[in-house]
């Protein structure tokens, strides 16, 4: 059977004590589309991420994950998407090599398969001299682009993206792209947070959340038209604003 | 489980390439072991002493004979008037001042008691305790030789003897207080500060985030430090047997499964401690504050519990440490089993249970 939709949700909430973080959103993502999740801070954008990589439990309403229930099926979510997060996340006391190992490793990949695909992420990205040293060692925008590939090592259906560009320079943020853009040809679905507007452009879709509620959700030239205005930028002033 | 020792295997990368934490794991225990056992001590040894005597009789010259004799006390200097003992203290050349009152011998054998003052430094309040100890245990065997000679009838003789350490080795106090700081430092600290460690750099959410279950996560991250401070304790038991001379009279086997029981309640309190605490820096401040101190003043290591204010000893009985020391001594010194120690273990046990089902559920509670 082939899916539609590699993300569907629906009403979906959670809430802490009295305080409602997600308020009954609903989208769906397309399988290899790059979605953008935008939000100001403390919109509920990192909460609701949280709800469907499945580390936290939603107080109400539905989601699926590339084809599994939120709720019953967690382990099964898992072991189908890859995560990024804002502070890249290798081990800096690792070499490149033993970060792959490990991370691959704890997606249950043999041995065999991890040294294929890791000889194939460093030729790819050429960096075949410095695969034996310590990520510590290495500058900020190769880290990054080191925990992508470590992040799609299980070739996960979904990849989740939780401002991946944070801090780096827009000439690694370029080149980032371009790898997430080859991610998505291949049939891989992009989740992506991000406070750049000018990433938000690069998305097929974007959605804008404030105080918990979808505001907005459509492509960026949609969006753009629907708000009669030139940038994504604007867009999302005039709705953060109110 | 191939899972599980590919994250073993990362920890231990992670533990040997910091020198930081090895100096942590292996310089530590060996440095305090040697520095407890040589330096810090409650032996006195060669105190220098004056000595004013007013009486210079054939018997006070026998006990002073006595005193200086003993490996503990050198006797430095003779006074011959009162103005000089108040100036030699204050020059601070000696620790102690025995003043002999005149006649002695005469009152010794004719009116039975004679006086002789033990005047001590209490600058150093210890020191001078002990001091005094000493000088009184030396003439209270003068005397009772002394006694001896004269047969007085209806005599009573006190005669004490020390149990267990007769040579009163403070190194035997040390090395399982040592043991006990080492394995509460290594276990709660260190698996803490690798923990929030983890969640500092952000490599906590991915281990969440990937198919590993919560609790292999952190039973791999706690693993390698159970390895690592049962090797410590065998370093420091070493230490205290080729060493210090320190006795195993009882079962090693016993002593081993108590070490593993501590080990775990403190693996437990790290975790917790993990828990509650967002950097590494607050984890090792928690860590120290709230078990190394305890341990140290409260567990009855450097100072004994019954000397303790009433509600100080209430507080000691919840510190894991304080029932640990004394299974180890119980079974390193007396040589006593299970069979005494039942009610101390069973303690220990309760503890750590407590610790690691207050830790899980703290822990479930994070993730929510």
């Amino acid at each position: 059977m082939k899916r539609e939709h590699s993300i569907s949700v629906k009403n979906l909430t959670k809430k802490f004590g009295d305080f409602t973080a997600v308020d009954a959103i609903s989208f769906t993502v397309k399988k290899g589309e790059i979605f953008g999740f935008l939000g100001a801070n403390g919109a509920g954008k990192t909460t609701a991420m949280k709800m469907l990589i499945g580390i936290s439990k939603p107080t109400s309403g539905e989601a699926e994950v590339a084809g599994f229930d939120v709720y019953k099926s967690t382990e099964k979510i898992k072991k189908n998407i890859g995560y990024m997060s804002q502070k890249f996340a290798l081990y800096d006391d690792l070499t490149v090599r033993e970060n792959a190992q490990f991370f691959g490793g704890i997606y249950g990949l043999s041995k065999k398969v991890i040294k294929e695909r890791t000889q194939a992420f460093i030729s790819e990205l050429g960096i075949d001299d410095i695969a034996d040293h310590l990520v510590g060692s290495l500058p900020l925008g190769w880290k990054q682009k080191l925990a992508f590939s470590v992040a799609l090592l299980h070739r996960p259906q979904i990849i989740f993206l939780d401002e991946p560009t944070g801090g780096v320079d827009p000439i690694t943020r370029r080149q980032f792209w371009e790898m997430i853009y080859k991610q998505a040809h291949q049939g891989t679905t992009i989740f992506v947070t991000t406070h750049y507007m000018d990433e938000a452009e690069y998305c097929d879709r974007v959605s804008i959340m404030v105080a918990g509620k979808i505001e907005a959700l459509d492509s960026p030239e949609n969006l753009r038209k629907q708000f009669a205005v030139n940038s994504m930028n604007e867009v999302f002033l005039k709705l953060a604003r109110g | 489980m191939k899972r599980f020792i590919g994250f073993i295997k990362k920890e231990f990368f992670h533990i040997f390439r910091d020198k930081r934490s090895l100096f942590i794991l292996f310089g530590m225990p060996i440095a305090q072991i040697l520095l407890f056992g040589f330096a810090v001590t409650n032996e006195i040894n060669n105190v220098k002493l004056a000595i004013y005597d007013q009486a210079n009789d054939v018997e006070s010259q026998k006990l002073i004979q006595n005193i200086a004799s003993s490996s503990y006390f050198d006797v430095e200097k003779m006074l011959y008037n009162k103005e000089e003992v108040a100036a030699t203290f204050k020059q601070g050349q000696v620790k102690a001042i025995l003043i002999f009152e005149p006649d002695f011998a005469k009152k010794l054998t004719k009116e039975g008691v004679a006086d002789i003052q033990v005047v001590t430094d209490a600058t150093e309040p210890n020191t001078a305790m002990t001091i005094t100890n000493y000088i009184a245990a030396i003439i209270k065997k003068y005397n009772d030789n002394f006694n001896k000679i004269t047969t007085t009838p209806y005599q009573i003789q006190t005669n004490s003897r020390m149990l267990y350490n007769p040579e009163l080795k403070s190194v035997f106090m040390f090395v399982p207080g040592v043991m006990t700081i080492i394995l509460m430092l290594v276990s709660a600290m260190m698996t803490s500060i690798s923990i929030t460690r983890e969640k500092e750099i952000g490599t906590m959410e991915i281990l969440l985030v990937s198919p590993l279950k919560p609790l292999q996560v952190i039973l791999g991250k706690v693993f390698p430090y159970i390895f690592l401070s049962i090797i410590n304790a065998v370093v420091i038991l070493l230490l205290g047997f080729f060493v210090f001379g320190m006795p195993m009279q009882g079962s090693l086997f016993l002593l081993g499964l108590e070490s593993i029981l501590f080990i775990i309640s403190a693996l437990a309190l790290g975790i917790l401690i993990s828990t509650i605490s967002e950097t590494q820096q607050t984890a090792m401040m928690i860590s120290l504050m709230g078990l190394l101190l305890p341990v140290i003043l409260l567990s009855g290591f450097i100072f004994p519990i019954a000397s303790m204010p009433k509600p100080l000893q209430w507080l000691s009985n919840i510190v894991p440490a304080t029932w640990y020391i004394i299974i180890i001594k119980g079974i390193m010194l007396k040589g006593v089993g299970l069979l005494t120690l039942w009610k101390e273990s069973l303690i220990l046990l309760g503890m750590t249970l407590f610790f690691i089902l207050l830790s899980v559920k703290k822990y479930k509670i994070r993730l929510e």
